[in-house]
């Protein structure tokens, strides 16, 4: 088809016009499904971290933000008849492998650590991807943990927990984000 | 209907878009890790590739010939945001492995050559039947890539056990082994192709 300026003008204001209205149905259509599945998410992950602690709060419509060196973290709360019992915290590191990495940790009031869930990383396959198995494993397990009476960070830093093998910057990353979400916990437990 | 099954499997052999185009490279290489997310990214762009061959080939007589690039691109373009969108809803364990590479579709040569070479000068069906063709060869030809991978790098296919982790070598998971694996598979690729003809 021979091209003069009209033509080119309409047929491309034509294309983008219809484009931008299926993009913004199927937005409309979308978006409410794309919240639900985060939202069950990020319930699912909250049962994760608490494994045997009861609650019957919901975590999720109490979260707060709290503000640890700079960084803001979502604290979940999960109290059983009012009483804190336990908090879930979403917390991150941006030094990963492969840049940011996201992570739930859960902490009874006693500041062990009860268990934890990866949210969202992009870290190597085979490498650093194994951080969601290694550090449940009893081998290296860094659950039952606690902040107070163990050094946590990798073991190559002096610390007390095995670094994923071939995969310590990722470790390290983990751990960060792990103290950060302890630190936050704290804060957020005086405040209560 | 020989030309139409003609069409259909042009794309699988004789026009591989992996081992024989050598298009879309960055994805092949960048997605391959493992032989589910090889298959998956297949399966995404050949979604996409489908919707935009028909599209295209619909809208080819009203598009003026100097537009046509910038025009295409809208249209595929409308069709991964889509694809981004309806993955997030529907399936977010997927959407989490492969979210970075959705929007990289758009810029798969793939995706714009068959615009450009097939859909824009052949009919709906035809054109549909190409989508159909080529993204079938891509998603294949990731599929092997990511499973050869998986399995030299972490003993493993589609996450079934072969042999023991620890005689896998790292390597292949990462970039470099990308590479290596891609160029031995073409290698191969071609072999049988030039034996068979």
């Amino acid at each position: 088809m021979k091209s003069t300026l009209v033509n080119m003008v309409l047929s491309l204001g034509i294309i983008t016009i219809v484009a931008a209205g299926a993009l913004a149905g199927v937005y409309t259509a979308t978006k409410q499904p794309i919240e639900e599945a985060k939202a069950a998410k990020q319930k699912a992950a909250i049962g994760q971290v608490l494994p045997e602690i009861s609650f019957n709060n919901n975590p999720a419509d109490e979260a707060a933000e709290v503000t640890v060196d700079g960084e803001t973290v979502t604290v979940f709360p999960a109290r059983q008849d009012g009483e804190l019992v336990g908090l879930a915290v979403e917390s991150h590191d941006t030094n990963g492998f492969s840049g940011l990495i996201t992570v739930m940790y859960g902490f009874n009031p006693s500041g062990d650590i009860t268990g934890y869930a990866v949210m969202q990383h992009a870290e190597t396959p085979g490498l650093g991807s194994k951080m969601g198995e290694w550090f449940c494993n009893p081998a290296h397990s860094i659950i039952g943990l606690n902040a107070a009476t163990s050094n946590l960070t990798v073991s190559k830093d002096g610390g007390d927990v095995d670094a994923i093998t071939a995969a310590t910057i990722s470790s390290r990353a983990f751990l960060r984000a792990l103290t950060l979400a302890d630190k936050a916990s704290k804060q957020f437990a005086d405040r209560q | 209907m020989n030309d139409k099954l003609k069409i259909l499997f042009n794309g699988i052999i004789a026009e591989n878009p992996t081992f024989v185009l050598m298009l879309g490279m960055c994805p092949t290489l960048g997605t391959t890790g493992s032989a589910i997310n090889g298959m998956s990214m297949g399966l995404a762009t050949m979604a996409v590739l489908i919707c935009s061959n028909v599209v295209i080939s619909l809208i080819k007589n009203f598009v003026p010939s100097k537009v046509r690039i910038p025009a295409y691109i809208v249209v595929i373009a409308a069709f991964v945001s889509v694809l981004q969108l309806v993955m997030e809803a529907y399936v977010p364990s997927l959407y989490a492995t492969l979210g970075i590479f959705i929007p990289l579709i758009v810029v798969n040569c793939i995706v714009l050559g068959r615009a450009e070479a097939f859909a824009s000068r052949h009919g709906v069906l035809d054109s549909c039947l190409d989508g159909i063709g080529i993204g079938l060869g891509f998603t294949v030809a990731l599929t092997i890539l990511g499973a050869v991978r998986e399995l030299l790098g972490t003993g493993k296919v589609f996450d079934l056990t072969v042999y023991p982790e620890q005689f896998g070598s790292l390597v292949f998971v990462l970039a470099p082994g990308a590479f290596i694996a891609l160029g031995l598979l073409i290698a191969l690729f071609t072999k049988f192709r030039s034996a068979k003809c």
